[in-house]
């Protein structure tokens, strides 16, 4: 079985679950593990896209 | 005299049980997690936790696999090799079914089968991360 996956989908779908191992790890309770995962997961797809943008901002 | 005594050694044996239990647990739990991910915290009742943990490191190992990731085997030639190999062991089961079955074999060609890769050996870092967390759990520094 062959996954297909734009590099932005995989970004996010790697974000997603490296976010929920951290946010579960990383903190105490149900409500600090839900905002820390989310704080995870905001941080990465948002390297992501401002990366994507440095990258076309030097190409141009 | 001896009622005193008894009453002492009655009221340490629970305690004493209770930290062979938990001493136990401290070694059993990190590897059960690390042998099948999220089993760490099901063997102490941590159901959602270990179902989320479990359900993040199958599908970044599977989507990798997916991708056509390269599973590493063990050898003692590129650095990056070398630890490519030290994070996909990580998975733990995962990783020793994906070498039985030839699953794993990279593809070159493919620009996303390198994400492929880096998933599967995250997979496993992220696993032994959560092995970790039952350990903590197990010797009571984590509720």
């Amino acid at each position: 079985m062959t996954i297909e996956l734009s590099h932005f989908t995989a970004a996010v779908i790697f974000a997603a679950c490296a976010s929920t191992v951290f946010g579960i790890t990383q903190r105490n309770t149900s409500r600090e593990m839900l905002r820390y995962g989310a704080y995870c997961f905001a941080l990465f797809v948002g390297g992501v896209i401002v990366a994507a943008w440095a990258m076309w901002l030097l190409k141009h | 005299m001896a009622n005193v005594q008894n009453a002492t050694a009655a009221s340490n044996r629970p305690s004493r049980t209770g930290a062979a239990a938990s001493g136990s647990m401290a070694v059993i739990a990190p590897l059960a997690g690390w042998l099948v991910p999220g089993l760490g915290h099901f063997l102490q009742r941590r159901w959602i936790r270990g179902l989320l943990l479990m359900l993040a490191v199958f599908i970044m190992f599977f989507a990798g696999l997916g991708m056509q990731g390269k599973v590493y085997g063990f050898n003692t030639g590129d650095l990056l090799d070398i630890l490519g190999f030290v994070g996909d062991i990580g998975s733990g089961l995962l990783y020793f079914i994906a070498r039985a079955m030839d699953w794993g074999a990279g593809n070159i060609q493919r620009a996303v089968a390198d994400y492929g890769t880096k998933y599967i050996v995250v997979a496993g870092l992220l696993n032994i991360i959560s092995a970790v967390d039952a350990h903590q759990i197990a010797i009571g520094k984590k509720p």
